[in-house]
């Protein structure tokens, strides 16, 4: 009994326990999409968080406890975002020829993320702080963060904000676009990957590589083209917006 | 393999060097997927293990999402207090987002193509 309990407390400091829950509330998460017939209202990476939530708080163990054993999974963001040169190189001759959509739907869509974020949050009532915050949540999270950061806003929270806009665009993106009646994989990469970044071009990426390889450069262009454009436009949405 | 994985995470040094020397707003893995993309145009085709190195890594993108995606639970608490805003903003200006994009999208690809 001794031995199991010393062989717990062993595994509950290792990152291989915390390493293991990511992977099989991951892989029970997939399961449960291709189940369902692979509908993007149960998105993997919304399925598998929750479940990961839930142990947590259940067994009351700390986020940064947890981080020490998930940080290997997420290292391989990094090289993973490098890794997405190659469906853009693939598809590169599409991309050459729509340039100019490319250039107009991204600064609009940017634009569009950027204002109406703050201006709902405006409107019902929420603090400058939550308006700053939210306002570079369609952009991937270090870009978004640190934007946060330089304009007053809480970066952890804008980090939360950020991802559950990658979860939510995933999810609901491709149900709006069937909606819309867009069928042109070009556009439904294009404004997945501009509205909600990395996560969004997982979805594309498993569905179509032309999808993937435009929501891999929306997402790339949009981190530039937040940076760019917000914190000229927080001056002016801040005049507007904060009493 | 190991030759390629060494290949993307030098893109990846480099770009977050570049990121930091040149004080850039952007992400050094996103200047290193640039990096990684200027070497293909130069070479002018996708070596097999590249691509089999790549598809390694894209395959698991989504599950790379997860450790981050826990970190919800550092908010709980300010994520319940301004739930209405906040949800409402993230969803009504997410769907806004794709729909402007993608219709401005379509619509300017077409006439591209047209011309």
């Amino acid at each position: 009994m001794d031995n199991l309990a010393d062989t717990w407390v062993y595994l509950s400091v290792s990152p291989l326990l915390h390493l293991t829950i990511t992977l099989v509330a991951f892989q029970g998460a997939n399961w449960l999409f291709e189940r369902a017939g692979r509908t993007p209202l149960l998105n993997p990476v919304m399925v598998a968080v929750l479940i990961v939530v839930g142990i947590l708080l259940a067994t009351g163990t700390d986020y940064a406890t947890y981080f020490e054993g998930a940080q290997f999974v997420h290292f391989l963001l990094g090289p993973a975002t490098v890794a997405l040169a190659i469906p853009l190189y693939r598809q590169w001759h599409l991309v050459r020829r729509s340039a100019l959509a490319i250039v107009v739907s991204l600064t609009t869509g940017s634009l569009t993320a950027m204002v109406s974020a703050v201006a709902i949050v405006w409107v019902l009532g929420g603090a400058p702080d939550l308006m700053v915050s939210i306002a570079p949540k369609s952009t991937t999270a270090p870009v978004a963060m640190g934007i946060s950061e330089a304009l007053g806003g809480l970066p952890s929270l804008t980090a939360v904000l950020v991802i559950v806009t990658g979860i939510l665009g995933a999810m609901l993106g491709p149900i709006l676009l069937n909606a819309m009646g867009i069928t042109d994989w070009r556009a439904r990469g294009f404004a997945i990957g501009t509205a909600s970044h990395g996560i969004g071009t997982a979805r594309a990426l498993s569905v179509n590589e032309t999808a993937g390889a435009f929501s891999g450069l929306a997402m790339g262009l949009n981190a530039f083209a937040t940076a760019l454009m917000l914190p000229v436009l927080w001056a002016g949405l801040s005049w507007a917006f904060v009493p | 393999m190991l030759a390629y994985l060494t290949l993307i995470l030098l893109c990846q040094l480099i770009g977050e060097f570049t990121a930091g020397a040149l004080n850039l707003p952007v992400p050094g893995p996103v200047i290193g997927m640039g990096l990684l993309f200027v070497i293909l145009m130069i070479r002018g085709k996708v070596p097999d293990g590249l691509e089999t190195t790549a598809n390694g890594l894209l395959r698991a993108l989504s599950l790379l999402f997860v450790p981050a995606g826990t970190g919800v639970i550092l908010h709980l608490e300010l994520l319940g207090a301004a739930l209405v805003p906040l949800s409402a903003a993230l969803i009504v200006s997410t769907l806004a987002t794709i729909a402007v994009t993608a219709w401005l999208m379509m619509r300017l690809s077409r006439e591209g193509d047209d011309g």
